[in-house]
């Protein structure tokens, strides 16, 4: 067979502890070797990455891109651009826009405007709506959101309160292959939520969610796809009840995955209570920061693979939207540009293996939802991004991409940059 | 004294030495209020915003008095006169007070935190006249001096707050003051009207009010807001009143010199009985009376301290 022709050779780049130099030919991976001395390119394009660390591209299942509807707080141009420097290779974008997702016309649109704006731009992969109107009363036309590109169906933001609806859902989307993603969340206990029901809470005199109205509505899951014998994917998990109801129905063999997001590995509900950042509106969440030993337990199920993999829960807001007081702020935190750096820091401390970041951003998202990725074997594709391990960054709004600068993590500085990001073997950004 | 504070949120900024002296200048005052005369210009040319985001006709007159009898220039600002209620943010109304550059603004506010999103903003003294179920610093204030002025030192004292505690800023705000000041607090309500987390306040904490009110020294009630049932907290306010209206066979079981106290407005047959309300060991007026004394005590400390620090 001949040699592909190489037509990107990335020279000096950390892989995997170390120094190499990736020849690329045709967007794919064709050679992976150690770095040479005696080097002649050829007519391949040279990507100098002496210091810097090359990762797969990683993919987010779990954003709000805000198209159509809300573009003042995010659109897919920016959301992807947010992703790309984020190191995203590919999004998923749930449904509560306006119109919501739950029209072909809807989904056709997301896709339209991402290959408009950035046809080699980083991938979008639409969740249609589960029920018409995220209503919880009819179900969406899965087949026809199936047909028009949506990968998955979530009533995302809006639990569908209705058991046996929402059994039919789970039914009706196993037709058409694509899973389903539930936003656990027992919709009557957790009324006026945004922080954790708890001592702070208490103290602070806001209305909490409890951990229990989450961990209900896991459960409820979790004996429906052992049921039906189905798979459900559980977003955004948040608190150890949840966790140990997941790993019991794991033990049990039953089809179920699911996802925290960085923020949960990172920040408690002891932020809310802080002198500097009392009553943050950016720390308003669904579900709520919790306490410290949810915290450890998300990173206990994390690591053990009890909990499969990370998404952001990418929830940008406008500056004005969240500068009102904390009972009327919309819940939500912009995670694409952090999650990269906050959660490789914790791989740099110790707190996550390597493995379990790539398995939580990369070859997990990407098996649950049937997606290619790049393993680094020859022929997979030239998806990667490389980033500087030593560069510090402050969070703000002039170091974000997202128009939403919402985040509990302003004015941290954070450890590790992307610097640039190639998807097929083509610069991005 | 220095005041070193520049807002009052809440009184989990007080020491206990802070408080002290609040109820001496509280006290100061409280003789002025019995002059026939009861102006001072100690406050003449300064300015204090009343801005009520949440209706309260109590706080906002006691406040209002307060500024006027240390001849302060006060200016009210309601929900309904604002632009509030066409939609302007708070950050807006807070910018458009703070460019009328007044010395304090005294806030109400439905939302708990909204006292300290405006003291982040505002260069003028805030202070908070209750803040969603946060705090309600000054009412707090005024419990304790009232009974401050009972008893002389209230430590070793034990006082029961009744009701509804999980929505209330008042039983907030008392539970942190009294135990600074050294006074046991005992809790009593039903299980749904009390913070989830409750058992770690520092409290005695009772389902049955006679239980609750053995041997106390105060028994403080709440109002019940009386939506409470349609919340699904109650069954309805018969069986409230029944078991947790204060009566007269409740305070046989309490301390014989047992006072009664109440935040107001009442709600005479269910949190408390009405004979209670009027009896001669009922504090409830002079809670106003004091309310005043307390705020004239507040504003004069918090408009003040920028001309201490000039000096
Ligand atoms: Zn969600």
């Amino acid at each position: 067979m001949a040699k592909k022709k190489v037509d990107l050779i990335v020279r000096r780049a950390f892989l995997k502890g170390r120094e190499v130099d990736v020849h690329i030919a045709n967007g794919e991976i064709a050679e992976i070797r150690d770095t040479e001395t005696e080097f002649d390119p050829g007519k391949a394009e040279v990507q100098d990455a002496y210091g810097l660390t090359m990762l797969p591209s990683m993919i987010d299942v779990h954003v709000h891109l805000r198209e159509p509807g809300y573009e003042y707080k995010e659109d897919v141009q920016s959301g992807l651009r947010a992703a790309a420097w984020g190191g995203f290779g590919a999004v998923m974008c749930m449904a509560n826009t306006k119109p919501v997702n739950d029209v072909a016309t809807t989904t056709e649109l997301m896709l339209e405007k991402a290959r408009e704006h950035w046809p080699d731009g980083p991938r979008l992969y639409p969740i249609g709506a589960l029920t018409k109107g995220l209503q919880g009363e009819e179900l969406a036309p899965m087949a026809e959101l199936a047909k028009a590109g949506c990968e998955a169906f979530s009533n995302d933001g809006v639990p569908v309160k209705n058991t046996d609806l929402f059994r039919r859902a789970m039914e009706y989307a196993s037709d058409w292959g694509k899973p389903v993603i539930d936003h656990c969340e027992d919709p009557y206990m957790a009324v006026g939520s945004g922080a954790n029901e708890g001592v702070v809470s208490d103290r602070l005199g806001l209305h909490g969610q409890p951990d229990v109205a989450e961990a209900l509505q896991v459960a409820r899951d979790i004996l429906l796809a052992e049921y039906l014998d189905m798979h459900i994917h559980l977003a955004h998990v948040s608190c150890r009840r949840s966790a140990d109801l997941i790993r019991f129905a794991k033990a049990r063999g039953v089809k179920v995955t699911a996802e925290t997001a960085p923020h949960y590995l990172i920040l408690t509900e002891d932020y809310l209570e802080e002198p500097e950042t009392q009553y943050s509106s950016f720390a308003k969440v669904n579900p709520p920061l919790r306490t410290e030993d949810d915290r450890q337990a998300m990173i206990e199920a994390l690591e053990d693979g009890t909990i499969d993999i990370l998404a952001t829960d990418h929830a940008p807001h406008a500056e004005h939207e969240k500068e009102v007081e904390f009972d009327i702020a919309p819940c939500g935190i912009s995670g694409l540009d952090t999650a990269f750096a906050t959660t490789w820091a914790l791989v740099q401390e110790g707190v996550l293996s390597e493995e379990t970041f790539n398995r939580a951003w990369v070859t997990g998202p990407a098996e649950i939802f049937g997606f290619e990725y790049n393993r680094f074997n020859v022929g997979d594709p030239a998806d990667f991004f490389l980033f500087d391990p030593e560069e510090e960054w402050v969070v703000g709004a002039d170091t974000m991409h997202s128009k939403g600068k919402n985040t509990p993590l302003r004015g941290r500085t954070l450890k590790g940059r992307v610097k640039t990001h190639f998807l097929r073997g083509k610069k991005i950004v | 004294m220095k005041w070193l504070h520049k807002d009052l949120l809440d009184v989990t900024q007080l020491s206990k030495s802070e408080a002290m002296s609040l109820f001496d200048t509280a006290a100061h005052f409280q003789e002025i209020n019995q002059r026939p005369v009861k102006k001072v210009p100690t406050l003449k040319g300064r300015s204090v915003v009343l801005f009520f985001a949440e209706p309260s006709t109590r706080t906002k007159v006691s406040f209002d008095v307060a500024a006027k009898r240390l001849s302060a220039d006060s200016f009210s600002l309601s929900k309904s006169m604002s632009s509030l209620t066409k939609g302007e943010t708070l950050k807006d109304t807070v910018l458009t007070l703070q460019a009328m550059s007044p010395d304090c603004i005294v806030m109400r506010h439905w939302s708990s935190g909204a006292s300290r999103f405006i003291a982040d903003r505002l260069d003028c003294a805030v202070i908070n006249a209750g803040d969603g179920r946060h705090a309600h610093p000054t009412q707090a204030l005024l419990d304790s001096f009232t009974m401050f002025q009972e008893w002389g030192d209230l430590a070793g004292k034990t006082v029961l707050i009744l009701g509804d505690i999980k929505h209330s800023r008042v039983a907030r705000s008392n539970v942190i003051l009294l135990n600074k000041l050294g006074v046991k607090v005992r809790l009593c309500a039903p299980r749904t009207l009390l913070p989830h987390t409750v058992r770690s306040w520092p409290c005695e904490v009772y389902s049955d009010l006679s239980e609750a009110v053995k041997g106390v020294n105060a028994v403080m009630c709440l109002r019940l807001q009386l939506e409470r049932q349609k919340d699904g907290l109650l069954p309805d306010l018969r069986e409230y009143a029944q078991t947790y209206g204060l009566g007269q066979r409740h305070i046989d079981l309490a301390d014989k010199d047992v006072r009664i106290m109440h935040p107001g407005p009442m709600n005479r047959g269910v949190e408390i009985s009405s004979e209670l309300a009027d009896c001669a060991q009922s504090l409830v007026l002079d809670q106003v009376a004091n309310g005043v004394s307390m705020r004239m005590a507040l504003l004069f400390l918090y408009m003040t301290r920028k001309g201490m620090e000039e000096e």
